[in-house]
C-alpha cells in the first residue's frame, strides 16, 4: 500500500482553498486496487472538493496524488482516460434519449462504430435500461437517470470509478440495485462520497472527513469496534440540565447532541434502570444500542453528521 | 478530435430538431421587429433610396444570427455546472474540440434560422439573385461563427444565466444596435459614429449589405468589401481563438 504505483489512489497532503475558505487542509489516504472506498462527511467536510480534485475538474495545487500510477497534477490527461466519473447531478443531456447519451458519451472516450454500439447494448442490458433506450432522459425518474449516468460512467470500462453522493434521489430499492451492480464489477476500484450512514456500510474501508481533515479511517466494523461498548441515548425535554445530573449519578461524562444526552459505556444497558428510577417522568425515551457509524463520527468530531458546520 | 467535434456539433443539431420552439424565439422575434419597424418607419428614406423595410432586412438577418447565438450558447452555463458538459470536461477530449463543437453547432443553427428569413426576401421587396444568395450565405456563415464565438466565450466565464442576461443587455444588444443593422452611421452623433466604426459587427453587417445589394447605390456609403471581409474574417477567427483559450483554462472557480 505504501508504494504509490501499486495503489489505485495514493494521496499525500492534499489541500485546497476557494479564496479565503479552506476546503481541504492536508489529507492523506491510500486506496488499494479493487477496493470500495467511501468518503463520509457532512456538507462542508471537503469531500466534494476531494471528488472534484480526483475527477480532474479542479486543478491539484497542493499535495501529491497518484491515480493508477499517473500523477494527477502532471498527467491528468492519462488519469481521465482510465477513470469513470458519476456526478451527483447526472451529466446527461435531458433532451436526448438514453441511448444517444451513451453514444455521445462513448464518442468523448474515443469509442465509435460497431464496437461502441455493442458496448452501449451491453451497458443498457447490465443497467436494466434496455427497454428505456429510446426514452428521452428528461422524462425519466431520478433513479433511472442515475442508472443511465452510471452506465455512461462505466461505458469505457474504466479501472476506477468516482461517484459523488451516488444515492442522492434514489429510493431504497434503487439504492440496493445500484450497489449490487457495483459489487458485481470485479476488479473495479470504487471511490464514493456520501453523508449517509447506510451507504457508508457499502465501503470496504471508510475515510471520515470533517472540516477538511481526515478524522478516522478503517473498515466500518473496525471503526465501530474501536469505540467498544454501547451507547445510551436519553431523550428528554431539558437535555442540557439533565446531563450534569446523569454524569453525577452514573459517574460518566455525557455529551448533549441535538437535544439528546449521550453516554458511551461498556455496559450501557446496565445503566438504564438507574436512569429511569431517578429521572422517571422527565424522560421521553431511553435507548441502548451498539455504536453506529454515526457514533464513530460523533466520537471523533463532537458533533452529528447531519449538522451543518 | 474530429469525432469529438462532430459528436458535439451533432448534439446541437439533434437538440434543435427536438426543441423546435427555439425557432420562434430566435426567428419569430426578429421577424416581428422587422414587421413593426418596416411598418412604422415606412416614410423614412434610407441610403441608396431603400425603404426602411429593405434596409432593415439585412439588419434582421444579423439580429436572427445574434439571438440564435445567445440562446444556444447560454445553455453552456448550466450544462457545465450540472449537465452534459460536466462529463465532457472530465473526458480525455482536447478542450479545443469542445469550443469548436459548440461554436460550429451554434453557427449552423444560426445560419439555418437566418436562411428561413432570407427565403422571405422577395416578400420584403429585396430582389435576391443566386449570386446574392450565395454571397449572403457565405457572409452569414462568418457572422454566425463570430457571434457564436462571442456568446460561447461570455457564457464560459459566467457563473449564472442571470449574469449572461446582464451582459446581453449592456454589451450584446448595443453591439447589434450600433452595427448598422437598424440605422446607418451617416448623420448619427459623432460618438455613435466612432462606436460604430470600432464595432467589428458593423463590418459583418456591411459585408452582408454588399452581398445582398451588390452594385446598387445602397452600398455606396459602406466601408469597402475588402475591409469588411478582412474585419469579419478576423472577428470570426479571433472569437474562436478566444473561446478555445478560455476553455483551456482550468481554474479553481470551475467547480463552484
Amino acid at each position: 500500500m505504501s508504494n504509490p504505483t501499486e495503489c489505485a489512489v495514493h494521496a499525500e497532503g492534499v489541500a485546497h482553498r476557494y479564496g479565503d475558505k479552506e476546503a481541504l487542509a492536508g489529507v492523506d489516504f491510500s486506496v488499494a486496487r479493487g477496493e470500495r472506498r467511501g468518503f463520509l462527511g457532512p456538507n462542508g467536510s471537503g469531500k466534494s472538493t476531494l471528488f472534484k480534485l480526483l475527477a480532474t475538474i479542479l486543478p491539484l495545487r497542493a499535495g501529491r496524488v497518484t491515480v493508477l500510477g499517473s500523477d494527477l497534477a502532471q498527467d491528468y490527461a492519462a488519469v481521465r482516460r482510465r477513470i469513470g466519473v458519476v456526478f451527483q447531478s447526472p451529466a446527461l443531456d435531458r433532451k436526448l434519449s438514453v441511448r444517444e447519451n451513451l453514444v455521445y458519451g462513448g464518442h468523448l472516450q474515443g469509442m465509435r462504430g460497431r464496437s461502441l454500439d455493442a458496448r452501449v447494448d451491453e451497458m443498457l442490458s447490465i443497467g436494466n435500461l434496455a427497454d428505456r433506450a429510446r426514452d428521452v432522459v428528461g422524462t425519466l425518474s431520478g433513479g433511472l437517470r442515475r442508472r443511465v449516468e452510471i452506465a455512461k460512467g462505466l461505458l469505457h470500462a474504466p479501472d476506477l470509478v468516482l461517484l459523488d453522493e451516488p444515492s442522492t434521489g434514489l429510493d431504497p430499492a434503487a439504492r440496493q440495485d445500484l450497489w449490487a451492480f457495483l459489487r458485481a464489477q470485479t476488479g473495479l476500484t470504487v471511490l464514493f462520497t456520501t453523508h449517509l450512514m447506510d451507504e457508508a456500510e457499502e465501503a470496504d474501508r471508510l475515510t471520515i472527513l470533517d472540516g477538511g481533515k481526515v478524522v478516522a479511517e478503517g473498515a466500518p466494523d473496525e471503526l465501530r469496534a474501536g469505540l467498544g461498548g454501547e451507547v445510551l441515548q436519553i431523550h428528554c425535554a431539558d437535555a442540557a440540565a439533565l446531563a450534569p445530573e446523569v454524569d453525577a449519578l452514573l459517574g460518566v461524562r455525557s455529551q448533549v447532541l441535538s437535544g439528546v444526552v449521550r453516554v458511551e459505556h461498556d455496559h450501557a444497558h446496565r445503566l438504564v434502570a438507574q436512569v429511569v428510577d431517578r429521572f422517571g417522568e422527565r424522560l421521553q425515551r431511553v435507548s441502548v444500542a451498539p455504536p453506529s457509524l454515526e457514533d464513530v463520527f460523533i466520537a471523533r468530531t463532537g458533533h452529528r453528521l447531519g449538522e451543518e458546520i | 478530435m474530429a469525432l469529438t467535434v462532430y459528436s458535439l456539433w451533432h448534439r446541437e443539431i439533434v437538440r434543435f430538431l427536438r426543441d423546435r420552439s427555439r425557432v420562434f424565439s430566435s426567428v419569430g422575434q426578429p421577424i416581428l421587429f422587422w414587421l413593426l419597424f418596416a411598418g412604422a418607419l415606412r416614410r423614412s428614406e434610407m441610403p441608396g433610396g431603400l425603404s426602411y423595410g429593405e434596409y432593415f432586412f439585412a439588419g434582421t438577418l444579423a439580429m436572427i444570427v445574434m439571438f440564435t447565438a445567445i440562446f444556444s450558447t447560454i445553455t453552456v452555463i448550466e450544462d457545465r455546472k450540472e449537465g452534459f458538459l460536466q462529463g465532457v470536461l472530465v473526458s480525455p477530449v482536447p478542450r479545443a474540440a469542445i469550443a469548436l463543437g459548440k461554436i460550429s453547432g451554434t453557427a449552423t443553427l444560426a445560419v439555418l434560422h437566418a436562411l428561413l428569413f432570407l427565403a422571405l426576401a422577395p416578400l420584403a421587396g429585396v430582389p435576391l439573385g443566386l449570386d446574392a444568395f450565395v454571397a449572403g450565405l457565405g457572409v452569414l456563415v462568418l457572422m454566425a461563427l463570430a457571434l457564436a464565438g462571442v456568446g460561447f466565450s461570455l457564457a464560459w466565464v459566467m457563473d449564472s444565466s442571470a449574469g449572461f442576461h446582464g451582459v446581453m443587455m449592456v454589451f450584446l444588444m448595443p453591439m447589434l444596435l450600433l452595427s448598422g443593422a437598424f440605422f446607418p452611421a451617416e448623420g448619427t452623433h459623432p460618438v455613435l459614429g466612432v462606436l460604430m466604426a470600432v464595432n467589428p459587427l458593423t463590418y459583418a453587417v456591411s459585408l452582408l449589405r454588399h452581398a445582398l445589394y451588390a452594385g446598387t447605390a445602397a452600398t455606396a456609403e459602406l466601408p469597402s468589401v475588402a475591409l469588411c471581409l478582412a474585419v469579419t474574417l478576423a472577428f470570426a477567427f479571433g472569437t474562436f481563438a478566444l473561446g478555445t483559450r478560455i476553455v483551456l483554462r482550468r481554474t479553481a472557480r470551475d467547480a463552484i
